[in-house]
């Protein structure tokens, strides 16, 4: 214990990671516009997925930057911009001495205990790892991440793929009457550019591939469906923004079932294993590859179509507004 | 052979970091949006362009190499469009430079 840590550039390195992640998380909570504090969390959470990529933490790395930082950071951006014109009674009406003081003593509370519980693990830190090594054969995948996921804690992936339906029927039913059943219409329509417009078209094969690869690759490899939806929906945003395509009508009943079909295999493949392998969520032997792979590939094309959806906010009118013809016109 | 590999890869990735620090200071000096712009696309593509080439004699095999180029392309690509709409949204609304981006922005692709 007494040997002095080597100054190594590694050391350094992460040294100099974690102070700039600390200074920060500093400022993004202490800095009082919401547009800053957004582009503050979004540059935090890029230095976070550094930090994962330093614990050899990968899968959780490309989740931050993907879902963690791109996907939250454009849904915050999208709130701040709608909060901006009540911010400054915001300011004025802070609350009082007394209240801020409380908050900032639970704040301290609840850091100051997970500090502890940080610092009090036991020595070696208690694991599942050795477990999950052990029973990673069966299921056929190489990823121990995917592994874990999609055969061992299945339970805990169903609940997170299905979670995102209901929050998007949450920002669905923000919607005005009579907008309901319409087109979403909370993405920013940028001035026409054809330098959007030239991404928007030659960016897409690319990040298709990428994201079919990521998913694919998640058997073996860090990568899995969460990532490799969040960029195909990235995708299918960008062709929305720059006004290739209007984003589809809620009311769609093909678009309706695309958000749950992932849902839906998951669970009957789930429900399936009660008599093929004698529980709910297990997989019959020597099929656990080609079903993961399956369910996989299904809940993908779910995920990115909500989280797609998500960003493109509550339908706002059965009628958009000429936003196509506009860049048509111009562009 | 490796020693020169060895000496390329310094001085690229030096030459590349040297982009990204002169493109730091002139992001926070430079006086305005067009200027600030210039500084951070410098910076993209010359400095991680760079820094590519100095890795690539380093990489052991030959799909890693075609990745990075991949990388430095798709990140000249996004930065260029970006570097548009920024410029697009800092600049004034100006009658006679409705038809202007466009051609700029065709032309910077080729």
């Amino acid at each position: 214990m007494t040997r002095y840590p080597v100054m190594t550039s590694a050391l350094v390195v992460d040294a100099a990671l974690v102070l700039l992640v600390l200074g920060l998380a500093l400022w993004v909570t202490s800095t009082r516009a919401a547009y800053s504090a957004v582009v503050g969390f979004v540059a935090y959470g890029l230095l976070m997925a550094i930090v994962w990529v330093r614990l050899a933490a990968v899968d959780v790395a490309m989740t931050e930057a993907a879902l963690g930082t791109g996907l939250t950071g454009l849904l915050l951006l999208g709130a701040a911009a709608r909060l901006a014109p009540y911010e400054a009674a915001e300011v004025n009406g802070r609350p009082g001495r007394w209240l801020r003081l409380l908050i900032g003593l639970l704040c301290a509370a609840i850091a100051l205990g997970l500090a502890a519980v940080v610092l009090m693990l036991p020595d070696p830190a208690p694991t599942l790892a050795p477990l999950v090594a052990e029973n990673l054969p069966p299921t056929g995948v190489g990823n121990p991440v995917t592994g874990v996921l999609l055969a061992h804690r299945a339970i805990d992936t169903l609940l997170e793929s299905v979670v995102l339906v209901p929050a998007l029927i949450g920002v669905w039913s923000v919607a005005a009457d009579p907008a309901w059943g319409g087109r979403p219409g909370s993405l920013p329509r940028p001035r026409s550019s054809s330098a959007l417009t030239l991404l928007a078209q030659v960016l897409p094969p690319f990040g298709i591939l990428i994201g079919i690869h990521l998913v694919w690759n998640g058997a073996d490899d860090p990568g899995g469906k969460f990532q490799g939806a969040t960029v195909l929906a990235a995708m299918w945003i960008l062709v929305l923004i720059a006004g290739l395509r209007e984003p589809p009508a809620v009311r769609d009943r093909r678009l309706r079932v695309l958000l749950v079909i992932g849902a839906l295999v998951f669970i009957g493949i789930g429900v399936a294993g009660i008599w093929l392998a004698d529980a709910f969520l297990a997989y019959p032997e020597g099929y656990a590859k080609p079903l993961i792979l399956a369910i996989e590939a299904v809940l993908t094309l779910s995920i990115a179509a909500t989280l797609g959806l998500l960003l493109a906010g509550p339908p706002a009118s059965d009628h958009p507004s000429g936003g196509l013809y506009e860049s048509k016109k111009s562009g | 052979m490796n020693l020169a590999l060895d000496l390329l890869t310094i001085v690229a990735v030096s030459l590349g970091a040297l982009f990204f620090l002169a493109g730091t200071v002139g992001l926070l000096r430079f006086p305005d949006t067009l200027t600030r712009l210039h500084a951070l696309t410098k910076a993209d593509n010359l400095g991680l362009g760079l820094v590519v080439l100095g890795l690539l004699p380093q990489v052991s095999a030959p799909l890693a190499a075609l990745g990075l180029i991949a990388v430095w392309l798709l990140a000249m690509l996004s930065g260029a469009t970006v570097g548009q709409l920024l410029a697009g949204a800092a600049r004034p609304p100006d009658p006679d430079r409705a038809e202007m981006p466009a051609r700029d922005a065709v032309s910077s692709h080729d």
